[in-house]
């Protein structure tokens, strides 16, 4: 057994794993608010690594410079799309509004292609050293910086729904549609809300997806990542959706580790997570921490 | 009789200045049904009135009318009118009216039951802005000061308890009128007592207006000054809570305790023979 590598890829899973969570969290969200499955959930990392990089190479604005106009376009986008395709779907068949949403990830994709062509484009360097030893592992600081802003968005997220009247009044919202409104919150203001935060923290998981990898449209494929995760944390679990995040990120390398060492099949670690995903949802049909009545209206 | 036209004597509700003011309302529910056909009452400011009736004569539809909930539930008021203060809410979103100072405590106590008392008594108060939130909690625990020790999840509160932060949950919000959608529903008649207490204590302390919806008529009439009676969308009685205790058919249908039958109003002669409309 190579135990350096199986740790190396032990800490990556963690670290590709909590990002993951991030995304995932921004899709519970949507979901829990206001009962979207979000099909574009991915190209909204892909709008905003776009985004960012275009602001850094255009304009040669400094990274922080460029990353805090890229979530500001992106809450702005959050509440424009909830305001003007999602808030006429309020109360259409969930089948509908699933359609709309796939409808808007095919529309996004190529917008981005049109706009910004079919080629990987690396964004330009952040940090001076590319990787700093930690416990003699190998860490590059791209992904020390993933998962310190990961870590952040999840103590963020924690704070907002218990320590933030908004935070309470999501989960009001989630809770009671009609209790929220007899305390005075506005539904709709909780609905674009919802989509802004979303909107932000998918972006952020896309700019540092994007500085590692470069962008390219398949930075979309996060997107549907995220459905092993959120199903097997439970669909309406923010905390469900962030463990679930990281089992798949391990998962996945654990499973590439097997691979490359002993089976040789090629290419496990991308259906790993996708059988382990069969399996727990044939013992525990509505996730590791989701509720049953998931249905209720 | 001497031929001339008597005029009817001033009710007692139209000598003192309204808060709220339903006006001839109408609602109709999925465009089809209708459940209020012209309801008007008025709620003096700082009293307590209670709206009485039996099961689905429409008093919860009633409040949600006035405090915009309808429109939740595909209901829509299609004539008449609603003042408060002398202004008009009919039509205006709920969380716009709660803002204004009208807060229903609906029908079933509808606590986040996911939630603890604190956070849902945070929650009352989401329209303010102001830093007297933190103070106002402890006003809240000092009415009720069991809900204090309670830090679980609401949902596990006993009936009487998710009631009273029901009601604290509405202090919150520091309204004008609360709206109560029969808070004795399901409570033991010690606790029936000891809410209704709160309830006359929440007036007489605070200030704050009610309207009471009730099918405890007695201890309703207890605490209100003044009631009305309402069958099949319509205010067929309203007096004093005196004269309404006072009331034959009052006692026969609210008070009494004879027997099960349902029987209406329309049928008693007493009441044919006094036929009044507001
Ligand atoms: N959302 C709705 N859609 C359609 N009809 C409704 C709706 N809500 C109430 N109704 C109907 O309106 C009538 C009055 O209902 P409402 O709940 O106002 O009665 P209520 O006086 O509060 O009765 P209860 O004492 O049982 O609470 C009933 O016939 C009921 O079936
Ligand atoms: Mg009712």
């Amino acid at each position: 057994m190579q135990w350096d590598l199986l740790l190396q890829l032990t800490l990556n899973g963690l670290i590709v794993g909590t990002l993951y969570g991030v995304v995932a969290m921004s899709f519970v969200l949507i979901y829990k608010a206001s009962q979207v499955v979000n099909f574009a959930q991915g190209e909204f990392l892909l709008i905003g690594a776009w985004a960012c990089w275009w602001l850094l190479t255009e304009f040669q604005l400094p990274f922080v410079w460029g990353f805090l106009l890229t979530l500001v376009f992106m809450t702005v986008f959050g509440v424009l799309l909830q305001v003007i395709v999602l808030r006429p779907m309020i109360g259409e068949p969930v089948i509908s509004v699933i359609m709309v949403t796939i409808g808007l990830s095919i529309f996004f994709q190529a917008l981005m292609k049109w706009m910004f062509g079919v080629f990987a484009q690396p964004f330009p360097p952040i940090f001076e050293t590319q990787a700093v030893r930690i416990a003699g592992l190998e860490v590059q600081s791209v992904y020390l910086l993933s998962l310190v802003i990961s870590l952040a968005i999840m103590a963020a997220f924690a704070w907002f729904f218990t320590a933030s009247k908004y935070g309470l009044a999501m989960r009001a919202t989630a809770f009671d549609q009609q209790v929220a409104q007899s305390l005075g919150i506005s539904v709709r203001m909780v609905f674009a809300m919802a989509w802004a935060i979303s909107a932000v923290v998918s972006a952020v998981a896309g700019v540092v997806v994007g500085v590692v990898n470069g962008v390219s449209s398949g930075l979309s494929f996060y997107g549907i990542k995220v459905f092993p995760a959120v199903i097997l944390g439970g669909l309406d679990s923010v905390l469900g959706a962030v463990l679930g995040g990281i089992i798949i990120g391990l998962l996945e390398n654990i499973a590439h580790f097997f691979d490359s060492t002993i089976l040789h099949w090629g290419n496990m670690f991308q259906i790993a997570p996708f059988y382990v995903l069969i399996v727990i949802l044939m013992i525990k049909p509505y996730g590791l921490f989701g509720t049953k009545n998931i249905e209720r209206v | 009789m001497d031929g001339t036209v008597a005029t009817a004597p001033k009710r007692w509700v139209d000598t003192l200045p309204a808060l709220l003011e339903v006006n001839n309302i109408e609602v109709v529910y999925n465009d089809v049904i209708l459940v209020l056909r012209g309801l008007s009452l008025k709620v003096p400011e700082g009293k307590i009135v209670a709206l009485l009736g039996a099961n689905g004569a429409g008093k919860s539809t009633t409040l949600k009318a006035i405090s915009g909930l309808l429109k939740t539930e595909e209901g829509e008021i299609t004539r008449g009118e609603i003042r408060f203060a002398g202004e008009r809410i009919d039509g205006l979103d709920p969380d716009r009216i709660v803002r204004k100072g009208i807060f229903q405590v609906m029908e079933g106590r509808r606590i986040v039951a996911d939630m603890t008392p604190h956070e849902n008594l945070r929650l009352g108060a989401f329209t303010r802005s102001d830093s007297e939130v933190k103070a106002d909690i402890e006003r809240v625990y000092a009415y009720f000061p069991r809900l204090k020790e309670r830090t679980g999840l609401a949902g596990y509160l006993s009936g009487g308890e998710q009631q009273m932060l029901a009601i604290g949950r509405a202090l919150m919000a520091r309204p004008k009128l609360i709206l109560m959608d029969e808070p004795s529903m399901g409570l033991s008649p010690l606790l029936v007592k000891e809410v209704f207490g709160i309830i006359r204590r929440l007036n007489e302390e605070l200030g704050i207006t009610i309207l009471l919806v009730e099918q405890n008529a007695r201890m309703a009439l207890s605490v209100a000054s003044y009631g009305y009676v309402m069958e099949q969308g319509k205010i067929v009685l309203d007096g004093t809570a005196e004269e309404l205790s006072a009331n034959e058919d009052v006692k026969e249908f609210y008070l009494g305790g004879h027997g099960t039958e349902r029987k209406r109003f329309k049928n008693l002669k007493s009441y044919k023979r006094r036929k009044r409309w507001l």
